[in-house]
């Protein structure tokens, strides 16, 4: 037996012992003719806002303390405790975990650097790598499995269904939306701060071109006469509408941000829990992959976008 | 046609219709970059990277169909 009949016996012996557990579980209805299975399982409750697990009675303003906000503070945790370990005692030969936050820490810089070049690059790596790292965690927490099945039994539209204990934060539309505010807000702030407030407001608000139409009607610019009505209306009509274009496009980022996060990760949620349903065994493993690589592509969108947007909003034009 | 029948048709129209642009847009994506990977396989990392940016914005629309259509379905209830 050479090294290659090991190797594939392995792989058949799994197969084979997986095979013959799914004809033990379906035969069970042929061998036994009273067996009926128990059909009355309940659902994990799928819905938009986030559960409520409890509420912090503050007289005047009850907190309510949701399923999604105990997952993001389990997610903060984890990550400083994972930073803690990895900055302990520092060495210039990395080992470890240190080796391990070294690993990812370059490779989301050499992204940043590649996108916003080297000056840029240490004030935008922060937000950027937080959001990266974050919204990934974030993602991964919804899709570990079993978790969705424990928690607390709860009767809604007179169903009883199981509110779980943990849900992605993702899901909920408050991370999603504080996560885009803070992303949009933080963007205006290096826009304001590389070009000063006056020529960042007046990309918005465009009535340079103003100044210039007295020497334009004067005919200070030798210009055609239709050239010079194209050049009329672009200065006083078309470059203050792009800019108030540019100002809906920036409160619309907020939105995009906050919703292209939130469907792909509670879409993915609840397509994990139908298929779970459908086709029990094998359709979940490739779901679940699915579901990894959307969650990666969600948190390196989030997390590029905002750096393009950052990257932007410091260029001088012209 | 009952509310109810009609609050869960708009929601499949919803996501059915929302979902053709974004399918095409997205198709046309990878068209271009594999197009331009055929000819530059030197900036396939770059030109991979920007496609997913752009992949990103068209999938986006289709993510705001299926925010419609969920809300149809679980929000909207007493419509």
């Amino acid at each position: 037996m050479g090294p290659k009949t090991k190797k594939y016996g392995i792989g058949c012996l799994l197969s084979a012992l997986f095979l013959c557990s799914l004809c033990v579980i379906g035969a069970l209805p042929l061998c036994n003719p009273g067996f009926r299975p128990n059909l009355r399982f309940q659902l994990p409750a799928i819905q938009i806002a986030p559960e409520k697990l409890a509420v912090i009675p503050i007289p005047g303003f009850p907190l309510p303390i949701t399923n999604s906000l105990v997952a993001a503070l389990l997610a903060s945790i984890l990550l400083i405790t994972f930073s803690f370990f990895a900055t302990r005692k520092m060495e210039l030969i990395p080992r470890g975990v240190q080796n391990f936050a070294e690993m990812a820490v370059d490779a989301v810089y050499g992204l940043v650097v590649s996108v916003a070049g080297e000056k840029r690059a240490p004030k935008f790596f922060p937000w950027v790598a937080t959001i990266f790292i974050f919204v990934l965690v974030s993602n991964y927490l919804g899709l570990i499995p079993g978790l969705a099945a424990m928690g607390i039994k709860e009767i809604h539209h007179g169903e009883t269904v199981i509110v779980p204990f943990l849900r992605s934060p993702s899901t909920d539309l408050n991370m999603t939306v504080g996560l885009a505010l803070v992303s949009v807000l933080a963007t205006q702030y290096y826009g304001i701060r590389a070009l000063g407030t006056l020529r960042y407001t007046s990309k918005f608000f465009n009535f340079r071109g103003l100044f210039t139409l007295p020497a334009l009607l004067a005919g200070e610019e030798k210009l055609e006469t239709m050239d010079l009505i194209m050049e009329l209306f672009r200065r006083a009509i078309i470059d203050p509408f792009v800019g108030l274009l540019e100002l809906i496009s920036e409160v619309a980022k907020i939105i995009s941000f906050s919703f292209r996060l939130f469907g792909n990760i509670f879409a993915g949620e609840v397509v994990l829990l139908v298929i779970g349903f459908l086709l029990p065994y094998l359709g979940t493993p490739a779901f679940l992959g699915l579901e990894l690589f959307v969650g990666l592509i969600q948190a390196f969108i989030f997390a590029v976008l905002t750096l393009a947007f950052m990257t932007m909003a410091t260029l001088i034009h012209e | 046609m009952t509310p109810e029948a009609a609050r869960l048709l708009a929601a499949g129209l919803a996501i059915g219709f929302g979902a053709i642009g974004p399918g095409l847009g997205i198709g046309l994506l990878a068209m271009g970059a594999l197009q331009s990977i055929g000819r530059n396989p030197e900036a396939a990392g770059q030109i991979q990277i920007n496609m997913f940016i752009g992949i990103a914005f068209a999938e986006a629309i289709a993510i705001y169909a299926l925010v419609v259509a969920m809300m149809l379905i679980f929000v909207a209830g007493g419509i």
